[in-house]
């Protein structure tokens, strides 16, 4: 096997005297896809706000190539190469939807990449044509339809120029076919080597991208393995249905 | 124009006004310039951290008023000359904004504003208190009788030192604008967390952002006790400063350098105008109803109006 691009051991986030998070282990290689599902409040998001630095784990490691990135904040993080969408799509509302790409890239992909600054601009062109938004390039971020902020949501990320990328629900509440125009975006990473976490409810998608699957239920992970064999395993059947 | 273009081109421009100005015999004209340029100073500071960052700052006339008793601090002691006190004035009140700056790391929105607010009333009780600036009393500081450069009066030192001032704050706040910390700074006031989980270093970000902006208005405060001759904490602290620094940039557009400039010549000078014609209480009443106006009717400002009506024509 080869080494681990990220590696989770034993985090536990407690929120006052609930445990969001209890003692879970995680990991992911290079290039690798990986699902991670659960009930809501499982603690998907906690799982990957810890990961992502916008959340203190109380206990545990997280290492990213191997360096210890657990005290390091989420600004450092993403210029190690790790980094996230949000849930809720959270453009910089007062700029294009150009000048949205242009923030990672100077910030963060500039840092590990030695991006030139010559070079932001159409390399931020080039992301946008990838997501199908160059059309868009020029208009307000705020006024994108939901479709098309889920897009500069991961977009931004991409940017980044990230190894791992977390795609924190992306898919919510889209149509089948804006589902397929994500997931195909997703597969891109793939060929690019970035390694992705899907966390998702949309099982069709999960199903069809993961290369292994992991599932959190109360805090705990209960599973991680094939998505055919913790599709069919008792204890997260019993978690999604009930008995 | 690129950044390095403009600063020539501002310090030429507040040159020429400057040297224009040693043929002003009127008094009036200095005692309205003088103010106006105060403005334009502290609203273009104040929009460096509440229009490029979005951290709303309630207590611009305390970095005003530390410039200011920097000044007579400095005098009291040795008869610190004008550049001395300027330089010292800028640094006190920048370390001041780190301060300010390590409130946002936990405050935001109105509860930074309450804070900021908070932290003026603080100052205000220790200078009130602290003699050896003259406490609640006042001070006064002598003009020197000789002045250099061979200008006719002090008031035309003055009123130039404060027209470079004025070339220095644009310099500043264009040059930040148009750079990756301005790009930063937008990212921050947009989605802080988004813009953290972009790489932005927010802290260090939001901590220059204030110490720029601090440290401009106390530069704007150092030559203020130089201007009447005396100062006392009520004028210098006064809330017509928080007000101003607050609403200028609000009417002129909060987004570019340019809309705080637009908007304290424009309110600064209508108020200079109110004050001669009708009377000084009207001020903060005109201040007041032109914010309402503006905040209803062009929410971003002049500039905000200008590049929407320039979209429209585009399209």
């Amino acid at each position: 096997m080869a080494e681990a691009l990220l590696e989770v051991r034993g985090v536990t986030k407690r929120f006052g005297g609930f445990t969001a998070l209890e003692s879970v282990d995680f990991t992911v290689r290079p290039g690798e896809r990986v699902g991670l599902i659960g009930p809501n409040g499982s603690g998907k998001s906690t799982l990957v706000n810890c990961i992502a630095g916008t959340l203190r784990n109380e206990e545990g490691s997280i290492r990213f190539e191997g360096q210890d990135i657990g005290r390091h904040p989420a600004h450092k993080r993403i210029r190690l190469g790790l980094a996230r969408s949000f849930q809720i799509p959270k453009p910089f509302a007062s700029m294009t939807v150009l000048d949205n790409l242009c923030v990672p890239l100077l910030y963060a992909a500039r840092k590990h990449e030695r991006l030139p600054r010559s070079r932001v601009v159409e390399e931020a062109t080039h992301i946008l044509k990838q997501v199908g938004l160059a059309d868009r390039a020029q208009a307000m971020s705020g006024g994108l339809t939901q479709v098309d902020m889920r897009k500069l949501e991961l977009a931004r990320a991409m940017a980044a120029k990230p190894k791992l990328l977390i795609s924190d629900e992306a898919m919510a509440g889209l149509s089948a076919s804006e589902v397929d125009d994500i997931l195909a975006l997703l597969f891109g990473l793939k060929e690019q080597g970035v390694a992705v976490i899907m966390i998702e409810h949309v099982m069709r998608a999960v199903m069809k991208f993961s290369e292994r699957i992991a599932v959190l239920v109360a805090g705990r992970k209960i599973a991680d393995g094939d998505p055919q064999a913790v599709a069919g395993n008792a204890e997260v059947v019993k978690a999604y249905l009930g008995e | 124009m690129s950044n390095r273009a403009f600063a020539p081109v501002a310090l030429a421009v507040a040159l020429a006004l400057a040297a224009a100005s040693q043929l002003v015999t009127n008094e009036y004209f200095f005692t309205a310039g003088y103010t106006v340029l105060l403005f334009v100073i502290l609203a273009t500071a104040w929009n460096i951290l509440g229009g490029y960052t979005g951290y709303v700052n309630f207590g611009s006339a305390a970095f005003f008023a530390i410039g200011a008793y920097t000044t007579v601090a400095l005098y009291n002691a040795f008869k610190a000359p004008l550049p001395v006190t300027i330089v010292a004035g800028t640094a006190v009140a920048g370390l001041a904004g780190l301060g300010l700056g390590y409130l946002t790391l936990r405050l935001r929105g109105v509860f930074f504003a309450i804070a900021s607010l908070a932290l003026a009333v603080v100052l205000y009780v220790f200078v009130v208190n602290w003699d050896f600036v003259g406490g609640a009393r006042g001070a006064y500081i002598l003009q020197p009788r000789e002045v250099p450069f061979g200008m006719p009066r002090y008031i035309h030192l003055i009123y130039s030192v404060q027209l470079l001032m004025v070339a220095l704050a644009l310099v500043v706040a264009r040059a930040i604008e148009h750079s990756t910390l301005g790009r930063g700074l937008a990212a921050i006031r947009d989605d802080e967390l988004a813009a953290e989980c972009s790489g932005v270093p927010t802290l260090r970000l939001k901590i220059f952002s204030a110490m720029a902006s601090c440290a401009l208005m106390g530069m704007a405060g150092t030559t203020f006790p130089y201007y009447l001759s005396y100062i006392e904490p009520s004028s210098a602290f006064s809330l017509s400063y928080a007000v101003n620094s607050i609403a200028m940039p609000l009417i002129g557009g909060m987004m570019s350098w340019i809309g705080p400039l637009i908007g304290a010549v424009l309110l600064g000078t209508v108020q200079q105008l109110v004050q001669v014609t009708v009377s000084s209480a009207w001020n903060l009443l005109i201040v007041g109803v032109l914010l309402v106006l503006f905040v209803t009717l062009a929410p971003n400002g002049i500039m905000g109006w200008v590049e929407a009506w320039r979209r429209r024509r585009e399209r």
